[in-house]
């Protein structure tokens, strides 16, 4: 390998300076770019789509938000038997054969979805309530064999429920409480109570969504408004904002792999992309020392744009 | 008595550091008034323009920290200061890019420069993350889709339990508090990095010289 010749060997004009005000400089840039930044924050604003609430969700979409519910409660959910963090589930636990850093980490967030969505909101609520008492009660004193015969035929019967004034209805059939639960449940979120009972946790501030964001998360209601913003994984939702506004446009590399094989279309793409991506970045890191990847500039001469003064007065020198 | 101060002088580490700073940083360095006459390329105002950019993130940030949450949804000066903010990140980034794609086709990192490089490319990570956490910290629907989403990539790599992006107040507390810090230290050191070596001289007219780093 050739190192870099001297400026003195290369016979360049290094010597030669210009008048250059630093400080300067950097107050028109200030000043320049504020002008920009207050032009679009004028004109254009900023996106600010109303978060979801369960309220919201519930009076939108009943049906889905007492599907959700009763998912939850049977452990059918997404989250059910998503895995650590929040349990000791299998579904969402992604690995490399034997490589599975979300399996060594273990349980930090723990979620135990039935209680903390359902039952323990039904009986911090039930106060009075002995109807909805008892139902708890018959429900939790049940087998696990008959508990899960109510949920499938809830589950069935809601596939075709009926919305009116809110309320969900299904057809008669053995559902055990269920029913019964689940209304008062939809009641609850309705009024707004359910936002607030899932979030706390015996302390009066509270700043982690954890619990109300999966079970909103595990309905459908939440990811067809994603779908609408054009938010979801096919649409390269993680580099996109709502509405028109440009969003995390410097993560189109790591968005760009989910779009393509063959990482759409494993069930561990999130830990290949991740993976994908230090990679990437240790190499961006380390350009300077890994031959070929530092040599491009030299086989792409773009430098000779950026320096054409340089290489103009250079070549008219030669002359 | 002069001499027996000189002697002292020479073990102090207060006296030794400013030594080297004034050997490998002097004021005509820090703040140049002259530069090699390549410099007047447009290439080296992404580099200023980010830094300006920079400052008025902090500065809308800052702004907007000190109102509170609630202020950039309920009000329109917070929503107007929460627009400034938005922008200003997106012409950071902008900037950020162009001068990281700027650099590389000056493949910068040349006699001696590969620290400097190295930094920035940190900085670049770091400013992402921080973002990340600006983009959950929204408050809004966004914020919940990108949280939601996101979760499964950091628990795929098992910190999802330590890093969790459902839990808006860790969100909060490392966009507003940890990461501009680490990102305005990094900047700094950047800069006085560039500052202590100077702009790297233009690539040499020979195609049979290796580009060298070091």
């Amino acid at each position: 390998m050739i190192t870099q010749p001297t400026p003195a060997q290369r016979d360049e004009p290094v010597a030669r300076t210009i008048p250059y005000d630093l400080l300067k400089e950097i107050a028109i840039a200030m000043v320049v770019s504020l002008v920009v930044i207050l032009g679009f924050a004028m004109f254009l604003s900023s996106p600010d789509v109303p978060s979801v609430t369960i309220q919201s969700w519930s009076a939108a979409d009943p049906t889905d938000f007492v599907t959700t519910a009763n998912d939850e409660l049977a452990g059918a959910s997404t989250t059910a038997d998503y895995g650590p963090p929040y349990n000791n589930g299998t579904g969402s636990v992604q690995s490399i054969g034997p490589i599975s850093p979300q399996s060594w980490a273990g349980v930090h967030a723990n979620v135990d979805q039935p209680h903390d969505f359902v039952i323990n909101p039904l009986k911090q609520a039930a106060g009075n309530d002995s109807e909805l008492t008892t139902a708890i009660g018959a429900y939790e004193a049940a087998s696990a064999d008959q508990q899960g015969k109510w949920h499938d035929a809830y589950a069935k019967a809601l596939q075709d429920a009926k919305v009116s004034n809110g309320q969900v209805t299904v057809a008669s059939g053995d559902y055990g409480p269920i029913p019964l639960m689940m209304s008062r449940l939809l009641q609850l979120a309705q009024t707004g109570a359910l936002d607030g009972l899932l979030l706390s946790n015996n302390h009066f501030y509270q700043t982690d969504y954890t619990k109300p964001l999966l079970f909103m998360n595990d309905g459908g209601y939440l990811g067809g408004l994603a779908q609408d913003q054009r938010l979801t994984g096919t649409q390269w939702g993680m580099m996109n904002e709502t509405g028109l506004y440009p969003g995390q446009t410097w993560l189109w590399l790591y968005t760009l792999w989910y779009q393509v094989p063959p990482f759409n279309a494993v069930s561990n793409a999130d830990l290949l992309v991740v993976l994908t991506m230090v990679i990437l970045t240790l190499l961006l890191m380390l350009v300077p020392l890994i031959p070929g990847l530092r040599d491009i500039p030299r086989w792409i001469p773009i430098y000779r744009v950026i320096w054409r003064g340089y290489y103009a007065s250079r070549s008219q020198g030669l002359k | 008595m002069s001499t027996h101060v000189t002697n002292e002088s020479g073990h102090s580490w207060t006296a030794a550091t400013r030594r080297q700073l004034e050997r490998r940083l002097p004021w005509e360095n820090l703040l140049p008034d002259r530069q090699p006459f390549w410099v007047g390329s447009w290439v080296y105002v992404f580099g200023v323009v980010t830094i300006a950019a920079l400052v008025w993130v902090i500065l809308s940030g800052t702004i907007l920290a000190l109102f509170g949450p609630q202020w950039w949804h309920l009000s329109s000066a917070g929503r107007f200061f929460n627009s400034l903010h938005f922008w200003s990140v997106q012409v950071f980034f902008v900037f950020m890019v162009l001068h990281l794609w700027g650099q590389y086709f000056m493949a910068s990192w040349r006699e001696g420069r590969a620290p400097t490089w190295m930094v920035g490319a940190v900085t670049f990570g770091v400013s992402i993350v921080a973002a990340f956490t600006g983009y959950l910290s929204q408050q809004n629907f966004d914020a919940q889709w990108i949280a939601v989403n996101a979760k499964d990539a950091v628990n795929s790599i098992g910190v999802g339990g330590f890093f969790n992006v459902l839990n808006f107040g860790q969100m909060y507390g490392l966009h507003v508090m940890l990461l501009p810090i680490g990102i305005t230290v990094l900047v700094a050191l950047h800069i006085v990095q560039v500052r202590m070596k100077g702009v790297v001289p233009p690539i040499a007219d020979s195609n049979a010289v290796t580009i060298k780093g070091r």
